[in-house]
């Protein structure tokens, strides 16, 4: 029977959640729940004499509801009612849910205030500590503005109790990373450090959250911490576990503390001070001394504590990196744990030792426990264990021992757990090109992986493999054999093709003396595998076909038939027609001397950072470059072909595999070549497609090179501010598409190609000069006017020239982040001297509020459920306007889904309405954000209702859209 | 010659817990608690990391990766207690805080079991609150934890 005996046990309460455990099926409890919600409703609207306990019994039950998965939209009012009662039961319901159930942007907030206000004067010390919690749980910048000021006090002063300083201290904590500003620093700063002394520990607790948080923004300002942090520790870890008692667990003294102090230290670097120091690194070893003591209980919770406490002193002996003895002490006893009975400790001994294996002083170190991490990837039975095998053997990995890691590597990947595969290609990829003394083994290495892991190897893999080859001469003789002979198994992977076929087509002549790799062996080989390929590798294909014209004059009959093959030359893909138009023209009506100037072999690429590690780092958010740490440190680093000064790659094989375009200056530049440029790992960017159109297209899409000349004035010959004339109206074309023409005039083109994600875009800007003298002092530079360089982050790479030469195209690259929501755009202002002349074009850079949107996808109920919550003053905005564009349902499908929408098909019972649902992810917030759109054809107007969270979020959709329809 | 990129704590993270949840072996939760307004989708979120914590076997470790955080979960017979925390928390550390949360429900209901907590669910949440704040540790000593719980069922007793 349950124990309900303990204070005032609810009966209704008991009954209701019998009642739920009693159901038999999902209906039967959802039907109990609709019942309960339906009475609990009417008790709330009807009777106006519920007293608190009943009010309390309900909040229960909704509490109760919420975590069975059902989204709560009422009872928030009768909630707030509670707050105000004096008894604490009732209040402190009030409280939980309150602080369980409301978000930090609800209105509900404006009315909690007061009562917070009053609790925080109450003088009854529990009612202040309610008022503290839920501050520190919920506070938002409202309640920091109205409340801020009454909290310092709260820590400082002499008469406050310590459980009231200790929720003080967090409920600062939340209102100082909610908004600073209303917590100026002053006398109290000063004094919460010092409660690093107090003498009550728990204060200490708390007090130490809060410092941290203060020391991680200003570090200069609470440097006093440091040597306070180091006296609190020493006392605690040199004391017996008698001496503290209260907060002695399992036989460890304050554990919780001493790993919190630990981290707060890890802010800082070592200390200057040589007695802190001394002192600091007593106690490191200290703890490190206790670990090798025989333990004082056998309980996993005394091991748990003690070990708790190690690995943050090791964390922060990793941290300054600067005591050689404490490193490879850190690093022997990490090693203990490697072969531990717990899988914990195995786990976090791994994932320690990787930070370790970064040190110079503990490399070596961890370098002789290569042995025990390569048997534990192969027995470890949890796969995150197995994981940090992986990172661990990486971390460790250098010149002597790259060989036998990276074959342990490909070993694993015969087997290892599809989550981790393409992680491990990515590794292995990075290791071999880093390490590699013989270029051949590098080859080696990736062809296997491809043949291992061929699904796992990305784009950037195979990229970096033939930028590789093309640069260094000494190996395409053998990287032409060898993939020639991987090409020879049966069943191989479309990635290896794509090699393969790159790589004849470049170097196949250095095998053709072999009559078993002949020319025509070679082009029967690649062709036999071509209608097993998408369509992107056979386009590669065709251009390896052309190149072999080139290089094999002897078989130039058999290529033109394939080219000439009805399957290309009326294929339904127009890249693929189109090469083999081109390419079929091109090998008929040029001169073996025109061809071969043409087609000549690849120029080198420029040398530049391994595009994988970009890809690698995306891969892991939590993983840093560790190198940029250490660089003041090692110098002598010599450049290898991946620590090149540029870092980040722009051209890759993806563009440069033309060519038709490798000898064609007169084309312009590909603009949209580059994507493994691409950080954000947005455009998956279709292998070969663009080369042949890219000379023909313009810049970034569409024909706007020749249609816009017409329509646009005549160059601005005058420096303004203003925004130029065709500013606006592009700008809002952008709403919903990503690439386009942004600006044209007499002398200038501006292409933008965009790609977002997550609160994250990146624009590429490509500026042509029309005119055939160049640009001088081109500089253009984008500023965030007003508000809005608070919502955003925008980073404009500088331009490596300041010329543009007449007929040129200069490439930008534009990161930009979205903090909040906006209003406004960032303002890209170009100024540059055409023929003496000074010119100044104002332009709105392409970046809005919807392109932070992401499309959700939700059912009828989920929906109705979501719309119905957002029915405050401001979550809605409705506009009924007149079509500014013909109604068509398939061009009104397309914009809203242009412009960031979820279109949910059948939720709207009339076909010719548009509901859809979508979330703005900026990085502060992320607004949902609901829409129905209402076409009226008769009238040709709209109606158009917008629902979302947050009022400016609402106006400014719905502003845009307004401009689309 | 030093390696290039290793996985590494960030270390200017912010050190805490991001939610902790109760749930039962047949995959219910029973208490959820959030330090972070939790995202768009959270009942989805949570539904996959309780069916990921409880696929686990007793051999495998009891920390896991999950999309940005990190997951540190025990088992007490049918209730898993499962802390997501942020990649510069100690594991360890959170290992036992669940541990000791634990043993203050047992201190309070005197043995606690899953009804305890449905039945209590104001006072399983209370002396939660009492150890964790905005996803920070306040207070470990479990005398300490459970003083104001104690002040009201005086008061009710009254």
């Amino acid at each position: 029977m349950p124990t309900v005996a303990k204070g005032d046990g609810m009966r209704g309460l008991a009954v209701f959640i019998s009642d739920i455990r009693n159901c038999k099926s999902k209906e039967a409890e959802q039907k109990r729940i609709n019942k309960e919600l339906a009475n609990i409703r009417s008790k709330f609207k009807g009777d106006k004499t519920l007293d608190g306990y009943n009010k309390k019994k309900y909040v229960c039950k909704l509490l109760f509801i919420f975590l069975l998965g059902h989204d709560i939209d009422f009872g928030h009012m009768e909630a707030v009612n509670l707050l105000s009662s004096n008894k604490y039961t009732e209040k402190q319901i009030g409280y939980l849910f309150i602080s369980v159930l409301v978000n930090t942007n609800s209105d509900l907030i404006r009315l909690i205030i007061q009562s917070i206000k009053n609790d925080l004067m109450s003088r009854n010390p529990v009612h202040i500590c309610l008022a503290l919690q839920c501050i520190a749980n919920i506070g938002s910048k409202e309640m920091a503005e109205a409340l801020a000021p009454e909290i310092p006090k709260l820590i400082v002063s002499g008469e406050i109790i310590d459980t009231v300083k200790q929720s003080a201290c967090l409920c600062l904590l939340r209102l100082f990373r909610t908004s600073p500003d209303t917590v100026p620093p002053g006398e109290w700063t000063q004094r919460v450090v010092h409660l690093l002394n107090d003498q009550h520990l728990g204060v200490v607790t708390a007090a130490t959250s809060l410092i941290h948080t203060l020391a991680q923004k200003t570090p200069e300002d609470f440097k006093q911490c440091v040597s306070l942090a180091i006296s609190r520790l020493s006392r605690i870890v040199t004391s017996s576990y008698t001496d503290l008692q209260d907060y002695t667990y399992y036989f460890v003294p304050a554990p919780w503390l001493s790993v919190k102090l630990l981290r707060l230290l890890q802010v800082y670097p070592p200390p200057e001070d040589p007695a802190a120091r001394g002192r600091l690194n007593e106690c490191l070893e200290t703890i490190l001394n206790k670990a090798q003591e025989p333990p004082k209980s056998k309980k996993v919770q005394h091991s748990n504590a003690k070990n708790a406490v190690l690995f943050e002193a090791i964390n922060l002996i990793i941290h300054h990196d600067t005591e050689p003895n404490l490193l490879v002490r850190a690093c022997n006893q990490l090693g203990q744990f490697l072969q531990h009975r717990e899988t914990n400790l195995r786990y976090l001994a791994l994932e320690s030792m990787c930070l370790l294996a970064s040190s110079e002083f503990s490399h070596e170190a961890v370098k002789k426990h290569m042995d025990t991490v390569i048997t534990a990837l192969k027995t470890e039975r949890d796969v995150s264990v197995r994981q940090r095998a992986v990172d661990l053997l990486y971390g460790m990995c250098d010149k002597s021992n790259a060989e036998e890691i990276v074959a342990e590597m490909l070993a694993y990947l015969e087997t290892a757990d599809y989550s981790i595969r393409e992680e491990m290609v990515l590794k292995v990829a990075i290791l071999a090109e880093k390490y590699a003394v013989d270029y051949t083994w590098y080859v080696d290495t990736i062809l296997n992986l491809i043949r291992i892991a061929g699904d796992y190897v990305s784009d950037e893999v195979w990229f970096r493999v033939i930028q590789i080859v093309i640069n260094r001469d000494d190996v395409q003789g053998y990287a032409a054999k060898v993939v020639f002979e991987a090409l020879q198994a049966p069943a191989c992977h479309e990635n290896m093709v794509k090699v393969g076929g790159y790589i004849l087509g470049e170097f196949g002549n250095l095998i053709a003396g072999d009559q078993r790799s002949s020319p025509m062996v070679q082009f029967q080989l690649l062709h036999s595998k071509y209608h097993l390929c998408s369509a992107p590798t056979r386009g590669l294909l065709l251009s390896t076909y052309i190149k072999f014209i080139n290089l094999f004059p002897e078989i130039k009959g058999q290529l033109q038939d394939v080219l000439r093959n009805n399957n290309n030359l009326q294929n339904a893909d127009a890249e693929l027609q189109q090469r083999a138009i081109e390419y079929l023209q091109l090998s008929t009506v040029a001169s073996q001397d025109v061809l071969a100037t043409v087609l000549e072999e690849m120029p080198p690429f420029p040398e530049r950072e391994s595009s994988i590690l970009a890809k690698l780092k995306k891969k892991k958010p939590n993983v840093s470059d560790i190198e940029v740490v250490k660089e003041g440190k090692k110098s002598s680093n010599p450049p290898t072909l991946n620590n090149s000064a540029a870092n980040t790659p722009d051209a890759t094989p993806v563009s440069a595999p033309v060519p038709v375009m490798a000898a064609a200056p007169v084309a312009a530049p590909a603009p949209v070549q580059s994507a493994s440029d691409d950080l954000l790992g947005l455009s998956a960017g279709p292998a070969v497609s663009a080369p042949v159109t890219n000379n023909i297209a313009a810049p970034a899409g569409g024909g706007g090179l020749l249609v816009d000349v017409f329509d646009t004035p005549a160059a601005q010959n005058n420096v303004s501010t203003s925004l130029a004339p065709q500013a606006e109206d592009n700008f809002f074309k952008f709403a919903i598409k990503n690439n386009g023409v942004l600006f044209e005039n007499d002398l200038l083109q501006i292409g933008v190609k965009a790609e977002y994600k997550g609160n994250l875009g990146r624009l590429g800007l490509f500026y042509g000069n029309k005119t055939s003298y160049p640009f001088q002092f081109f500089t253009p530079t984008v500023s965030c006017p007003g508000d809005l360089s608070s919502a955003m982050n925008v980073q404009a790479k500088p331009l490596d020239v300041n010329t543009v030469e007449g007929g040129a195209q200069v490439q930008q690259m534009i990161n930009v982040e979205c903090i909040s929501d906006f209003l406004e755009a960032p303002i890209l202002s170009i100024k540059f001297s055409y023929s003496g002349s000074m010119q100044q074009i104002n332009l709105m850079l392409p970046v809005m509020l919807n392109k932070f949107f992401e499309p959700v996808e939700m059912d009828a109920t989920t929906f109705f459920s979501r719309w119905k919550q957002l029915n405050s003053p401001g979550q809605e905005e409705q506009k009924i306007f007149k079509a500014s564009f013909p109604i068509e349902g398939d061009t009104s499908r397309t914009k809203l889904l242009g412009f960031g929408f979820g279109l949910l098909d059948g939720v709207d019972p009339n076909p010719d309405n548009f509901v859809g649902a979508g979330i703005i992810k900026a990085q502060s917030s992320q607004v949902g954000c609901l829409l129905r759109l209402e076409p009226n054809m008769q009238a040709q107007m709209y109606r158009l209702t917008l629902r979302t969270s947050k009022e400016s979020v609402t106006k400014r959709l719905a502003d845009i859209l307004l401009k689309l329809f | 010659d030093l390696v290039f990129t290793v996985p590494t704590r960030s270390r200017t993270g912010a050190a805490m817990l991001k939610f902790i949840l109760l749930v039962n072996k047949q995959g219910q939760t029973r208490l959820a608690r959030y330090y972070q307004h939790p995202e768009h989708e959270y009942i989805s979120t949570e539904r996959d990391i309780i069916r990921k914590c409880l696929a686990r076997e007793d051999s495998q470790c009891s920390f896991l990766e999950y999309k940005k955080f990190k997951l540190v979960y025990r088992r007490y017979a049918s209730l898993y207690f499962i802390a997501g925390v942020d990649h510069t928390e100690n594991e360890l550390a959170i290992l036992e805080l669940i541990h000791n949360l634990v043993e203050t429900y047992d201190k309070y209901f005197d043995k606690v079991c899953e009804l305890d907590i449905m039945f209590n669910l104001d006072k399983a949440y209370m002396i939660l609150e009492e150890m964790v704040m905005n996803g920070r540790i306040v207070e470990m000593n479990q005398n300490r934890i459970l003083l104001p719980i104690r002040v009201m069922d005086q008061a009710i007793q009254k």
